[in-house]
């Protein structure tokens, strides 16, 4: 970046930090270009919150104009300006781009990259006893292929004909040709930039935690003694790697398409008074490879928000988390799964009504690995010693959304079923509540957790209560109405419903829904507050605050190149040796040897 | 509704900054003890919150059913449309079961069994039986409705029969267009090469098939009890025809033909009567992002008796005669 400071800042960065380092390094390397594991840890989470905070105000204006449309809202005018938000009323086209941005960054940035960059990052190397990532350097072209990939995102806001505005998922034709809208000229161009690059981050991220944790592990930390966290980050990585390059060759075709007059995705199309010369091409296969890696993707937001919860859960729960095994049983099993339900997006797409009994069946048989991860969480809390940390509050609230909007799948899945709520409010409800606020909950869980790793301190408590209270409420207020309105027949990605006296009557779940989007973005606050002020002022976090097992615990609180000052520590049991019955203390952490006798893995 | 927004807003943002400085304050005197301990008060105080959002989940849900349940789609208006309404009530009686059963475990334990200073966890790593339990009783719910699924999907998706009315859909940015096949029930041939402000499908002139075909705007009117077989194509994007009051819905995608047939069994005029309102219409609308226009994307639909469709389409004029007039101008 601004390579050229260097002289100017050089001499602060070595005086204000060289009581934690024995070898005084540039503050280039060390803050910006760093190849430290914990500092990008550290960059992905500062910028997935700069990009949720976006990504969150997005939603407020658009749920604005649906909740009173038409109405003029100053605030619309005061950040669209002249060109969409006049007098205050949203403009239908940037309605369509808020709502694709918003889904787009949520999705990519936040949830994945955000997600999995942040905690990947910060716990493969401490969880399983490394220095840090196998390379540090990748590692660092990682985070900041996705900072530009970020910025290019929302800087499609600053150019004359806005953002691509398709819907997160950009089905061509609507997305490859630049008369069907504003939003698929340059914006558009833009989109698939910014998503190539993010792909190029999130492969040369899942290439290193998937080498990391198989090479990199520390002595007597067998793949069965691994944290579930790290299970949950390694079978992400794998299907992150195995699909994000689909959604490359997806984003190709469909570069070559706009620009070079191929016809991959194009077939006997009219559009702007002229007949184009392209055919043969489909705009399914667009879909195909689309979904591909879209369906993993959802896996790859709802695993790593899992596997912080397993973690969490049994921590705080001080008991072992229950099926251990079985719990890695399922995380594989939903990965294996994840590859071969893509389809059930495109029921109603013409396909082959056999292909779609197919996707039918493999699609369903997610639900059993997923009930079984919901009642292990919940057997978890039983006879448990619940300590109510902000972080465990929000992990429960996860297990509640994951099972609430798990369960709406089912009727998704089934094509009978899908053929009426496809594309409807009921799917928006549905994806929100089992990804969007589930991941969120997970991530804000992790946030709260490992707080005091990330920045040696610790995070306000009664903010953290306040914060989870109204958020878990507003979540379930803004998408539980939603499923009535997909009942309805209420289509999604509509700017206005008032063309259609049928849906008249529902005028007031869209205005309580905004209410409840309103509360909720305020309740998030608190969490901005307390995430930025316990930086500088939170009380200094001792080295193991909750009583953990687990290794990143053995680390001395300050941030120090190769995590521990002496010799990387032995491994001699599981993780999950919580209240064990015979030892005084209710947690055996894992460089604790085995006693005479005792069993490991839960044995006793 | 504005200025109650405004003032909700206002409350809250005042609300906000005062508990936010309040805390700054409290953190600031706390200073010296420099703790964020959990304490067994704070675990039995959010132990009540959670049993307070278990109750907030379930008053939520008994509100909403009360309030919007009546809201919902009227009755199925086609044979198949039934069957999944019912599909649809079968799987959820299973969902509301398993909804209410779970989240009354997970809230319950998590209120139960808050952390008390004197108490400790029980050790309980794992129980074969337990998790051969909950494998093999969602496995054999799942296979329960997989089997109800795929036999209404496959009766869904059966070819059409030969003697059901053929109707083009026909879509582009932003309104439908439908075509009748006519009296010899066959589309005639189309080329999107054709396309012209008078002919907007690009219908070939001379086909023979093409001349009885009837095209109409603005409505679609279906004969009540006869099966119809709808051809979906689209001009530029995709666009999805959704007919909410018949469960049927599918793509229309340019370079290819999809198809859906349904018979409806309600006539506009019964359903009015059913439901009380006697502007009820049916509807087509667009369910596939397809541009600005969207959201006001709709045609709307009649169904009648067969003997009122049959003189509402001999009013019409059919393809060939409409372009030997159009030529004699």
């Amino acid at each position: 970046m601004s390579m050229e400071n260097h002289g100017h800042h050089n001499h602060e960065g070595h005086h204000a930090h060289h009581d934690e380092h024995h070898h005084e390094e540039h503050w280039v390397t060390k803050y910006v270009f760093s190849m430290d594991h914990k500092v990008i840890s550290r960059q992905f989470l500062i910028t997935a919150v700069i990009m949720a905070v976006l990504a969150m105000i997005m939603s407020i204006l658009f749920r604005l104009q649906l909740a009173w449309p038409g109405e003029k809202f100053a605030i619309i005018n005061w950040m669209l300006g002249d060109k969409w938000g006049k007098d205050g009323i949203l403009d239908p086209g940037m309605y369509m781009a808020l709502v694709t941005i918003h889904g787009t960054v949520m999705v990519f940035m936040v949830l994945t990259g955000g997600l999995s960059g942040t905690f990947s990052n910060l716990l493969i190397p401490y969880q399983i006893g490394a220095r840090d990532m196998a390379s540090g350097f990748l590692n660092m072209l990682s985070y900041w292929f996705f900072f530009l990939s970020s910025v290019i995102m929302v800087s499609a806001f600053l150019i004359e004909t806005g953002p691509a505005s398709g819907g997160w998922t950009v089905y061509p034709p609507l997305s490859a040709l630049p008369q069907a809208m504003e939003g698929s000229k340059l914006g558009m161009t833009l989109w698939l930039v910014s998503m190539s690059l993010f792909i190029v981050s999130s492969l040369l991220g899942g290439l290193n935690y998937i080498v990391t944790i198989l090479n990199l592990r520390t002595k007597g930390m067998s793949m069965t003694r691994l944290p579930l966290t790290i299970w949950a980050f390694f079978v992400t990585a794998i299907l992150g790697v195995l699909s994000f390059p689909v959604l490359l060759s997806a984003a190709l075709l469909l570069i070559f398409d706009r620009s070079f007059g191929t016809s991959f995705y194009l077939s006997d199309i009219y559009i702007g008074g002229q007949a184009l010369e392209q055919t043969g091409g489909s705009p399914i296969l667009y879909q195909h490879l689309f979904w591909f890696l879209g369906h993993p993707e959802v896996y790859i937001i709802i695993l790593p928000a899992l596997g912080l919860t397993s973690e969490i859960i049994s921590v705080n729960a001080r008991k072992p988390i229950f099926g251990y095994r079985a719990m890695i049983g399922s995380i594989m099993a939903i990965g294996f799964l994840s590859f071969i339900v893509w389809g059930h997006h495109m029921y109603i797409t013409g396909m082959n009504p056999f292909l779609g009994s197919v996707f039918v069946f493999t699609t369903l048989l997610i639900a059993i690995p997923s009930a079984v991860k919901a009642f292990n969480y919940i057997t978890t809390l039983w006879k448990g010693n619940i300590r109510y940390t902000p972080a465990m509050l929000f992990a429960i609230g996860l297990v509640s959304t994951f099972i609430s909007g798990g369960l709406t799948g089912i009727i998704l899945a089934d094509s009978a079923l899908d053929i009426q709520v496809h594309d409807t409010y009921f799917v928006v409800a549905h994806f929100h509540i089992v990804m969007g606020v589930s991941a969120i909950f997970g991530m804000l869980a992790g946030v709260y957790h490992w707080y005091p790793k990330l920045f040696l301190r610790q995070m306000n408590k009664k903010l953290g209560y306040i914060h989870f209270t109204l958020t878990f409420i507003s979540a379930y207020g803004v998408f539980y109405p939603m499923h009535f309105l997909g009942l309805a027949g209420v289509p999604r990605r509509y700017y206005d419903n008032t063309a259609f006296p049928m849906f008249d009557n529902l005028v007031d779940v869209n205005v309580l829904i905004t209410l409840f989007a309103i509360l909720g973005a305020l309740a998030q606050v608190f969490f901005l507050f307390n995430f930025f002020y316990s930086m500088f002022r939170g009380p200094k976090s001792e080295q193991n605050p909750w009583g953990s097992n687990t290794l990143e615990w053995t680390t001395p609180m300050a941030n120090i190149h190769g995590n521990w000052p002496g010799p990387l520590p032995e491994v001699h049991r599981w993780p999950y040796d919580y209240s064990k019955p015979g030892v005084e203390a209710d947690y055996i952490m894992q460089t604790v040897p085995l006693a005479e006798g005792e069993l490991d893995g839960g044995g006793h | 509704m504005i200025k109650f927004l405004v003032y909700v807003a206002i409350i809250l943002a005042v609300l906000a900054v005062g508990y936010l400085v309040r805390v700054f304050e409290l953190a600031q005197s706390l200073k010296g003890k420099r703790s964020e301990e959990i304490t067994e008060k704070d675990n039995h105080n959010m132990a009540r919150v959670m049993l307070g959002l278990l109750i907030f989940l379930f008053g939520f849900t008994i509100w909403q059913l009360k309030e919007y349940g009546g809201k919902l789609l009227p009755e199925a208006a086609s044979i198949h449309g039934v069957e999944t309404d019912k599909l649809l009530d079968f799987n959820f009686a299973i969902i509301w079961i398993v909804f209410v059963l779970t989240q009354t475990l997970l809230f319950w334990f998590a209120y139960k069994y808050y952390g008390r200073n004197n108490n400790r966890a029980s050790y309980f790593p794992h129980s074969n039986k337990l998790e051969m339990i909950w494998t093999v009783i969602p496995a054999i719910v799942l296979a329960v409705i997989i089997i109800f699924g795929l036999k209404t999907w496959n009766k869904i998706t059966e070819p059409a029969a030969a003697e059901s009315t053929i109707v083009q859909i026909y879509s582009k940015q932003f309104d439908w267009t439908a075509r009748y096949a006519g009296k010899d029930n066959v589309l005639g041939e189309s080329n999107y090469k054709l396309i012209t402000a008078s002919n907007e499908l690009g219908m070939v002139a001379d086909n023979k098939q093409g001349q009885d075909d009837i095209i109409v705007k603005n409505e679609l009117h279906l004969p009540v009890n006869k099966e119809v077989e709808f051809k979906f194509n689209s001009r530029d994007v995709i666009h999805s025809a959704y007919f909410p009051h018949f469960r049927a819905q599918m793509n229309c995608v340019p370079g290819m033909t999809t198809m859906f047939h349904f018979t409806p069994t309600i006539t506009t005029a019964e359903m009015r009567a059913k439901t009380g309102n006697d502007k009820f219409d049916y509807i087509l609308l667009c369910n596939k992002i397809c541009g600005n226009s969207h959201y006001n994307m709709q045609m709307t639909i009649i169904v009648e008796t067969e003997a009122e469709y049959n003189k509402w389409l001999s009013e019409k004029k059919p393809f060939g005669a409409a372009a030997a007039t159009a030529e004699a101008k």
